[in-house]
């Protein structure tokens, strides 16, 4: 018998893998089938509604909590603040109430009296002047390559300029929350959750029980973007109030306090001088970096400036400054889209200097790019370029149009590792043919359940409809929180090596019962067990030779045997118009051009590419945090003036998936983060190109490309 | 476009600690006009302390019309249709997001209309036939706007989906033969935050191609 290893089918055999295959719980959530933490409403349920502060800084002078104790439907209060405890931004939790009802809850919150001292405050994260003066800087690192100084007085062409990208919000439609019950002394805790098989002990640890008394669950999760590993405080509140109640609670964030404390994306501001010798060859980037992720100061880690390039000379300083705004969590990519912002449109800006075509500058120092990812960008932009007609559509920087409507193209590139997590999976195969997997990891929307059954049926030589896939329980065997795109690689790992091997077994009992020399002869496909084109027996016969018991096969990862690999990149470049006389920017065409390595499931790896542009076009041209200087408060902390783009904002968008053989064999990389580190870049660039005038912070919000079109050229 | 002229004032109402809807709801007697944006910290807490002060109305049995059964609930005046769906009747399918009339993700059909329904009170919504998400299809089958929603990937963390079916269902069912542009208008009504917007445009698409009898 030949050595068996683990492998994907060959390209040109696959039945599923790389097909457009719908998703398997598709049905569930459009007809509003599928629960998700915040739907669930078991029997005695009570509803709990957050008191928080509406002050930046404040200490908690006194707190009385009986008014609403006495209230009518109230069964549980928790105090998250007590007397003398100090409040640092906006929004932070002071106390909660479970009641009957949500009304109910919402009166006995304004019962509670709090009296507050405030505080100083500071929360202008972009004036780092202002944040000096004020003592709220920190040194926050730097790195030093080669001689910059050295460089710059050599060079051909030097271009300094500020750019800058905003705070915004994670704004997960469902908010961060639970659904706490407990028997005896288990909690059953239903978690908005991206991270099920880690989050057991955070909430064991402060209730002071065994994690092995906790089960995690989330069957649906409605948006995390990074925000949702933890269980939170509100989080463990739930659980105690339900305890106290002896009642199940519901806790969810309210809209405001969601966007308010459960996650943002840092921001980031930065003066570079950056140089090239005359026929476009960088040879020097020099940048000071300031911005905040809150308190704490912080800000954009600028470790991997300039994106995603090496140049031979340079030298990268970080300010943090620390306001009272509500904590920072992983956006999303981190901090890639930011450095993609603050860098690619200063390359861009000194590309204009040298008069040369964007796409001709960024080709030339593909050179500098990490990762050996240069001839796989070159191949991207070229496919791109294509698709938005480049060359045909491309002008000098402000030299387009006459009238107020001007049109520009952009371009910008990007990479992100994305190698397998941990997962263990344990997959059944049943006397009667029927396959179910378990696992403790989750699906957030990104198609886990369906690539993990694409994984099985193409195995088995099944239909995705045979697989039964269930996750988002605690209980089942581990597997790592979905961050950093390294879901699809872990989970479809563990269960090719898992079916591989159960496949086997069963191929063994095939063989010896129908006198096959070798079980390695056979294949599954259509449902049949086949010896070459032979129908040897139908998978169910095959299945029936096990016995009464079903096989168990445990699948585990990552194994460094070719199943999985690491690091892609990718190519964006959009085509859009810009109005200016309102500042209006429009998207016409948004072309996105991804390596993944295999890709299991290309329906919903374009989807994953296509809401990344959306979001992209999101943080580029209209969401952001807005803190109001004088009250210390997030003013826009809601859906109306928290603008997100709506289905007519976003214009013509096209995903590329790059997929030579080459990316076929590099096994399964994931590809939720990178897609979205570009779209900053690219569409600055264009709005440069289309006006003339670079608009140096993102979102390019009307007034923003107003004021930088009076200030004339950047 | 949604039907929201009932409720113009709600539009400008905040969630959270500030003024919300349901103070609005509570009685006459909160005569504050919220602003869009208060920036000031003492002015929305001055309306906290206001509104403390309202006494609610007593609980009364509702009777509701909804996806063709009678049902009835005990609930004071200023309770949401949102509300009674998801926490009375446990139909929550329509999703509460934003609560401020923006985001659609709360999206039925009253009278053959999309609204928001947490732009409604359910005392208002008597006499009424309302049509949630799970009231689609016939019962046997799943609607064909399920269908292509599911073909075309117009869903990721799904969160938003079912208002956005709901809003696709109620504008085709009154523009059966929508161009893809004025698709993108009728349903701007409706947020989502994963970026399912192509999906949800082709998904909307092929179904009133079917209907024509295209594609």
């Amino acid at each position: 018998m030949a050595e068996r290893k683990f492998s994907w089918p060959a390209r040109s055999e696959t039945t599923l893998i790389g097909k457009d295959i719908p998703r398997i719980d598709g049905v569930a959530k459009a007809s509003g089938q599928a629960k998700y933490t915040a739907d669930i409403n078991t029997k005695g349920t009570l509803f709990a509604v957050l008191l928080t502060c509406p002050y930046a800084a404040a200490k908690v002078k006194s707190i009385d909590l009986e008014p609403a104790r006495k209230m009518p439907g109230v069964k549980s209060v928790f105090p998250f603040k007590k007397e003398k405890d100090e409040i640092r931004w906006e929004g932070d939790l002071v106390a909660a109430v479970a009641a009957e009802r949500t009304e109910q809850a919402e009166d006995a919150v304004k019962a509670i009296v709090v009296e507050y001292e405030q505080l100083p405050f500071f929360v202008d994260e972009a004036d780092v002047k202002r944040a000096a003066f004020a003592d709220r800087t920190k040194g926050a690192g730097g790195a030093k390559k080669g001689d910059v100084e050295a460089a710059l007085k050599t060079a051909a062409v030097v271009h300094r300029g500020h750019y800058g990208i905003a705070t915004i919000s994670h704004m997960c439609l469902e908010p961060h929350g639970s659904h706490c019950g407990w028997k005896d002394d288990d909690l059953e805790a239903h978690l908005s959750t991206q991270n099920v098989s880690g989050t057991p002990g955070q909430f064991a640890e402060p209730l002071g029980i065994d994690a092995a008394n906790v089960t995690v669950v989330s069957d649906y999760e409605g948006g995390g973007f990074g925000s949702k590993f933890a269980v939170g405080e509100w989080g463990v509140a739930c659980a105690k109030m339900a305890k106290e109640a002896g009642r199940p609670v519901r806790l969810m964030l309210d809209r405001a306090t969601e966007l308010k404390i459960a996650g943002t994306r840092p921001s980031g501001y930065a003066d570079v001088t950056v140089a090239a010798d005359a026929d476009g060859t960088v040879v020097a980037w020099d940048s000071l970096h300031w911005g905040t992720a809150g308190i704490g100061g912080g800000g954009v880690a600028v470790g991997q400036m300039p994106y995603p390039f090496d140049f031979p000379n340079r030298s990268t300083a970080q300010i943090g400054i620390s306001c009272n705004t509500g904590p920072n969590q992983a956006w999303r990519a981190p901090p890639h889209p930011q450095l993609c912002a603050m860098t690619q449109t200063a390359l861009d800006d000194l590309a204009a200097k040298l008069n040369m075509d964007s796409y001709d500058f960024f080709k030339k120092n593909l050179q500098f790019t990490q990762f050996g990812k240069a001839e796989v960008y070159a191949a991207e932009m070229e496919i791109a370029a294509k698709a938005i007609d480049w060359k045909k559509k491309w002008h000098p920087r402000g030299e387009g149009e006459k009238g107020a409507v001007k049109r520009g193209l952009g371009m910008a590139l990007h990479t992100w590792g994305g190698g397998a997590g941990a997962c263990t999976c344990s997959v059944k195969v049943h006397p009667d043919g029927s396959v179910e997997t378990f696992l403790g990891s989750q699906d957030i929307g990104t198609g886990t359940r369906t690539i993990i059954a694409i994984t099985l049926a193409e195995t088995f030589g099944l239909a995705v409809e045979d697989i039964k896939v269930n996750l988002g329980s605690s209980k089942y065997s581990r597997s790592d929180g979905s961050g950093g795109s390294i879901t699809v690689g872990g989970v479809s790992g563990a269960h090719r090596r898992a079916a591989q091997t159960a496949l086997w077994q069963i191929f063994d009992k095939v063989a010896e019962k129908h006198k096959i020399e070798s079980a390695d002869a056979l294949v599954a496909r259509g449902g049949k067990i086949l010896n070459g084109k032979k129908e040897v027996c139908t998978w169910k016969q095959a299945c029936s030779l096990l016995g009464v018991k079903p096989l168990e096969v445990q699948g585990e990862g990552p194994k460094k045997d070719g199943l999985t690999s690491e690091r892609v990149g990718g190519v964006q470049m959009v085509d859009l118009s810009v109005d200016t006389e309102t500042g209006l920017v429009r998207i016409h065409k948004f072309v996105a051009v991804q390596d993944c390595g295999l890709i299991l499931d290309e329906l919903t790896a374009r989807s994953q590419v296509l809401g990344a542009l959306i979001m992209g076009i999101s943080y580029s041209l209209s969401e952001e945090r807005i803190m109001d200087n004088k009250t210390g408060r997030y003013i826009n902390a809601d859906l109306e003036n928290y603008k997100l783009p709506r289905i007519g904002d976003v214009g013509e968008l096209v995903a590329i998936m790059y997929q030579p053989d080459s990316e076929y064999d590099k096994g399964v990389v994931g590809l939720g983060e990178p897609p979205v580190i570009s779209p900053g870049a690219a569409i600055s660039n264009a709005v440069a190109n289309a006006c003339g005038v670079r608009v140096p912070i993102l979102p390019l919000t009307p007034k923003r490309v107003l004021d930088a079109l009076k200030g004339g050229k950047a | 476009m949604r039907d929201t002229s009932s409720v113009s004032n709600e539009n400008q109402a905040r969630s959270g600690p500030g003024f919300n809807r349901r103070d609005f709801l509570k009685g006459s007697s909160v005569a504050v006009a919220a602003t869009a944006i208060a920036t000031g910290a003492e002015d929305s807490i001055a309306q906290d302390k206001k509104a403390a002060n309202v006494v609610a109305a007593k609980p009364a049995p509702v009777k509701l019309n909804i996806n063709g059964k009678t049902q009835t609930v005990t609930v004071e005046p200023r309770v949401t249709l949102i509300d009674v769906l998801r926490n009375d009747l446990n139909l929550t399918g329509a999703k509460e997001v934003c609560t401020t009339t923006n985001c659609g993700s709360c999206t039925v059909i009253i009278d053959g209309k999309p609204v928001y329904s947490c732009a409604r009170t359910a005392v208002e919504c008597q006499g009424k036939k309302i049509t949630t998400v799970e009231g689609l299809g016939d019962g046997k089958n799943v609607d064909e706007v399920v269908k292509c929603f599911v073909k075309h990937d117009a869903t990721q963390c799904g969160f938003c989906t079912p208002g956005f079916v709901v809003a696709t269902r109620a504008f085709l069912n009154t523009k059966p033969n929508a161009s893809l542009d004025e698709m993108r208008k009728g349903l701007g009504g409706n947020i989502c935050r994963c970026g399912t917007y192509d999906g949800v445009a082709h998904a909307a698409l092929e179904c009133a191609a079917g209907k024509k009898g295209g594609k």
